[in-house]
């Protein structure tokens, strides 16, 4: 529906004219956030350490660096094998989650989710303590070691298995009980329908899972640092050519190297996903599990089985750092709490964190569906929004490293005007904003296309100002999907550790960061310290959501009942 | 009479596609106009682009004499309800009503009076503190109502503002809609692809296929004297036997010549269908004289509740066959059943001939 349709050109109305320069300064925004730092960081990968423009060979010398090259091979090789790990894993809990009677559903729904609220080095952590040098279970391992392959695989799959099990829970509770029940009609063994019906219904759910998980180990930066040891990937490198050599040109390369299958795993979800038709039309019948002993039981040890090891990692952290000395000295203590003993910040990056998070939360939440609503609603305009809607896919492809690096050389840039922003809590904000862009703004846009679209027609009818109606009607609707934003945003500003590591200035060090730095400098208790009470502090928000989803908002929101 | 609305060809285009193809209509101030074509003819595209909200590839729109056809939505002067109704769920009846009037700057009391006044008007005095998901579908289409009327403005767009409605609901809204329009004075286009509703609200039905107007006229016009076949098969039922024009008012079917209204537009020699609707099948009472008689046999009776639906075969031509209307009554009376063999006439002046 173009308005500028040839041969007749429609006047604006001051909506449209408001709505239009609403959407111009989000494209202006979100270039500012995201497109001009990657620029930055694709330029700075042809200069050398003087800025002078060198074309390939700073990708000339990456590539016949052999031991930069095995990076990359190292990266690769980790990504495969966790994703064939975790999602074969994720799929059975997600089968037992919405096609099996399992006792405690949501008991078992909430610990797989439990791995989401925490910096990805809290499992490196976790490990560090159970098979480390020092470690409980050492001997199991004879003459290996988890410091490598090993532990940032198991890590890893700890890290990525609520991200598969959402997705694929998703996938499984999507199914139309009557393709369930002609299938049995039609005498169909079990097999048959599992192969046939089940299998095919969860077809994109398995291929987004297994690239979300793909991308997430690849860019991964917390779990290789703590426990790779001598193996090194991708993100550790960066990591290294950025802070420990300075070598920013070397860094920008490897990041572009890193960015590479990121982007390619993105494009490929989205061209399958295109090809996805709705399977639940408005007419299906949602499947309902009825009671099957054995398979009952085998899916319910499963569940047990998988809750357990989760919460065994994230209880030996819990342990850790509650423990005087380890391994010689089990007593307890809160002594590992007191940071300033391990990092001159002490609390303060804790509650860098929190401010941060709260930033990212409040400023992220009003941009991300402002935006979506304005590049929704906006009549005509078609171009403009069409660089709205890329900019907004965009940090989806993008890792949060290679986004950091773009940061320090776009806004560090001596002649950028927006270079007062550098090292300040601004910047962390609208790192984590632009990195996890996409989400929320996904998020929004599904919520708007499911309200009524001609409320803006019915107001501009009424000659009320769109504005109006978006304050007085479609917010206020949208709330759950606007605390939702809140929520994740909050979340993982509290945990990330990849894009912010670069960007920190010694007073708005945070506490994901500090974890980090301590855990480098060898205290791994109070490394463990930190994670938990980032741990508590996400876990502590998502379950005020949900209590003030289930009480507060249910009196709030009295015109959703009947 | 002063023509309220001027619309001069009008074209729509959806890439390549032609969603309206210069469509011109006038409509009369106070009248109330029904749209009626098939799904998917352009009706709603064509309520849109008088509304604004989807413009026009090409062509005007005048709106009592002011050309409106590159304005927004927001500059011209109409209220619309939707199929779905578009209330706000968040706000009570009595915000949504008044939705309109806030932004006027009136103050509360005169804002309130307003809405009291038209809750009375659409039956709901009583629905002002309720949210609309308390409402039964019926009751939300007459808040959506009422919200469209607060401003009151000069046109009243309403798309296909019943057929989400269960059948006896959308029985009575008619009649009060009607009557509300008729009370009210407003000019109304309504669309629909019910010809029953149509033909018992409009005073003047526009009937649409394929992007173009087929016909505009009052409901008896459009029934009795449909301008296109299209018309006469979407309005109504109506018998198509294939014929052949012989003199400008004698069509042969099947070997045997019908008397017929003068045609001038068509030529002898010329294929064309000759139609009868089957409630003007005459049976009772033929004198002798009587033209157009044909001898045929009851082939299927089917009831219908207040009449019965006859299929009659032509004695003389099998193949030939076509509907009537016969009265509980009159199969009483003439004893007819399947099997039975009887004249009846087709009158001329209810034959129609399309090419
Ligand atoms: N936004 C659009 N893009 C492309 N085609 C459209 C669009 N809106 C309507 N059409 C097409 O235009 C035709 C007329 O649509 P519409 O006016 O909605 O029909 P109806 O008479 O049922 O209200 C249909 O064939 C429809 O598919
Ligand atoms: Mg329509």
């Amino acid at each position: 529906m173009s308005l500028a349709v040839p041969g007749l050109r429609i006047g604006l109305s001051r909506d449209d004219l408001m709505m239009r320069a609403g959407v111009v300064l989000l494209a202006g925004l979100l270039l500012v956030m995201l497109g001009l730092p990657l620029w930055a960081l694709l330029a700075k990968g042809f200069e050398d350490r003087d800025g002078k423009f060198v074309g390939l060979a700073n990708y000339i010398s990456y590539f016949s660096t052999p031991a930069l090259f095995q990076s990359a091979l190292n990266s690769l090789q980790v990504a495969s094998i966790t994703t064939a790990i975790v999602v074969p894993l994720a799929f059975l809990y997600a089968y037992a989650l919405t096609r099996t009677v399992l006792p405690m559903r949501w008991l078992f729904q909430g610990i797989s989710l439990i791995p989401i609220f925490a910096p990805s080095l809290l499992p490196g952590i976790a490990l560090i303590y159970l098979f480390g040098t020092q470690g409980f279970f050492k001997a199991l391992l004879g003459d290996g070691s988890i410091y490598g392959i090993d532990g940032i695989v198991i890590a890893q799959v700890f890290y990525c298995f609520p991200h598969a099990t959402l997705i694929l829970t998703t996938a499984l509770a999507t199914a139309d009980a009557r393709l369930y029940e002609a299938a049995d009609v039609l005498g169909a063994s079990k097999r048959r329908v599992f192969f046939t019906v089940t299998l095919p219904g969860a077809k994109y759910g398995l291929i987004s899972a297994a690239l979300v998980v793909f991308t997430l180990v690849m860019t991964d930066f917390g779990i290789a640092k703590v426990i790779g040891g001598n193996f090194n990937v991708l993100a550790t490198d960066v990591y290294k050519k950025v802070i420990g050599q300075q070598d920013f040109s070397m860094g920008a390369v490897v990041g572009m190297v890193l960015l590479a299958p990121a982007a390619l795993a993105f494009l490929v979800d989205r061209l399958v996903q295109r090809k996805q038709v709705a399977l639940l039309t408005a007419r299906a019948v949602p499947l309902v599990p009825r009671p099957k002993f054995a398979r009952d039981l085998f899916f319910t040890l499963f569940c047990l089985l998988v809750s357990a090891a989760i919460l065994a990692i994230l209880g030996m952290a819990i342990w850790g750092s509650l423990i005087k000395y380890w391994p010689y000295n089990l007593s307890l203590t809160l002594d590992n709490y007191d940071f300033a003993k391990f990092d001159s910040n002490g609390w303060d990056s804790y509650w860098n964190s929190v401010r941060m998070a709260l930033g990212a939360a409040v400023f992220g939440t009003v941009l991300m569906f402002t935006g979506a609503w304005l590049n929704e609603k906006t009549r005509g305009f078609g171009m403009m929004r069409g660089v709205v809607q890329f900019l907004a896919f965009l940090p989806m492809a993008v890792p949060g490293l290679v986004l950091g690096l773009g940061y320090i050389f776009f806004f560090n840039a001596p002649n950028n005007p927006l270079n007062f922003l550098y090292a300040t809590m601004g910047i962390l904000v609208v790192n984590t904003v632009a990195h996890f862009y996409t989400v929320g703004h996904l998020t929004a846009t599904t919520a708007l296309k499911q309200i009524d679209p001609e409320f803006e027609a019915v107001s501009a009818s009424l000659k009320v100002p769109v504005w109006r109606t978006f304050t007085r009607v479609t917010a206020p609707i949208c709330l759950p999907a606007i605390l939702d934003i809140a929520i994740y945003l909050f979340v993982n500003a509290m945990t990330t550790v990849s894009s912010v590591i670069f960007l920190y200035a010694p007073d708005t060090k945070l506490a994901s960061v500090a974890a980090v730095n301590i855990e480098e400098a060898g205290t791994t208790a109070a490394a463990a310290a930190l994670c938990v009470v980032i741990v508590l502090t996400s876990a502590a928000v998502k379950a005020a959501h949900l209590i003030a989803d289930r009480f507060l908002f249910a009196r709030l929101q009295v015109w959703r009942r009947r | 009479m002063t023509n309220y609305l001027e619309v001069r060809n009008l074209s729509k285009r959806f890439g390549d596609f032609s969603a309206l193809g210069d469509v011109s209509l006038d409509v009369v101030e106070g009248e109330f106009v029904c749209f009626l074509g098939p799904s998917g003819c352009g009706k709603t595209t064509l309520l849109r682009a008088i509304a604004g909200l989807d413009p026009q590839t090409s062509g005007t729109i005048r709106q009592k004499g002011r050309d409106v056809s590159a304005l927004p939505p927001a500059q011209r002067d109409f209220g619309i309800v939707f199929q779905s109704y578009a209330l706000f769920p968040n706000l009570s009846v009595t915000d949504n009503v008044g939705y309109g009037l806030v932004s006027r700057r009136q103050n509360r009391a005169a804002i309130l009076k307003r809405v009291t006044e038209l809750l009375a008007l659409v039956g709901l005095p009583d629905a002002g503190p309720k949210y609309p998901a308390q409402l039964s579908g019926g009751q939300q289409q007459r808040v959506a109502l009422a919200r469209a009327l607060a401003t009151s403005p000069g046109l009243l767009l309403l798309d296909e503002p019943l057929s989400a409605l269960d059948a006896r609901v959308r029985l009575r809204l008619r009649h009060e809609i009607k009557a509300l329009q008729r009370t009210l004075g407003v000019t109304t286009i309504m669309v629909t692809h019910d010809q029953e509703e149509a033909l018992t609200m409009a005073d003047r039905i526009v009937v649409m296929n394929h992007g173009a107007i087929e016909q505009v006229g009052t409901p008896q016009e459009i029934y009795r004297r449909p301008a296109t076949a299209f018309v006469a098969d979407f309005v109504g039922s109506m018998n198509f036997l294939a014929g052949t024009l012989m003199a400008p008012d004698k069509v042969r079917v099947a070997g045997v010549d019908f008397d017929c209204p003068v045609q001038a537009g068509l030529a002898p020699g010329q294929k064309v269908s000759l139609c009868i609707r089957p409630e003007d099948v005459r049976v009772r009472d033929l004198p002798a004289d009587i033209v157009n008689r044909v001898p045929v046999e009851v082939a299927e009776l089917d009831f219908v509740g207040a009449f019965c639906r006859a299929t009659l075969r032509a004695q003389a031509a099998a193949d030939v066959a076509l509907t009537a209307d016969f009265s509980s009554n009159l199969i009483r009376d003439l004893g007819v059943d399947i099997g039975t063999k009887l004249d009846i006439a087709l009158p001329p002046d209810r034959l129609r001939v399309f090419a």
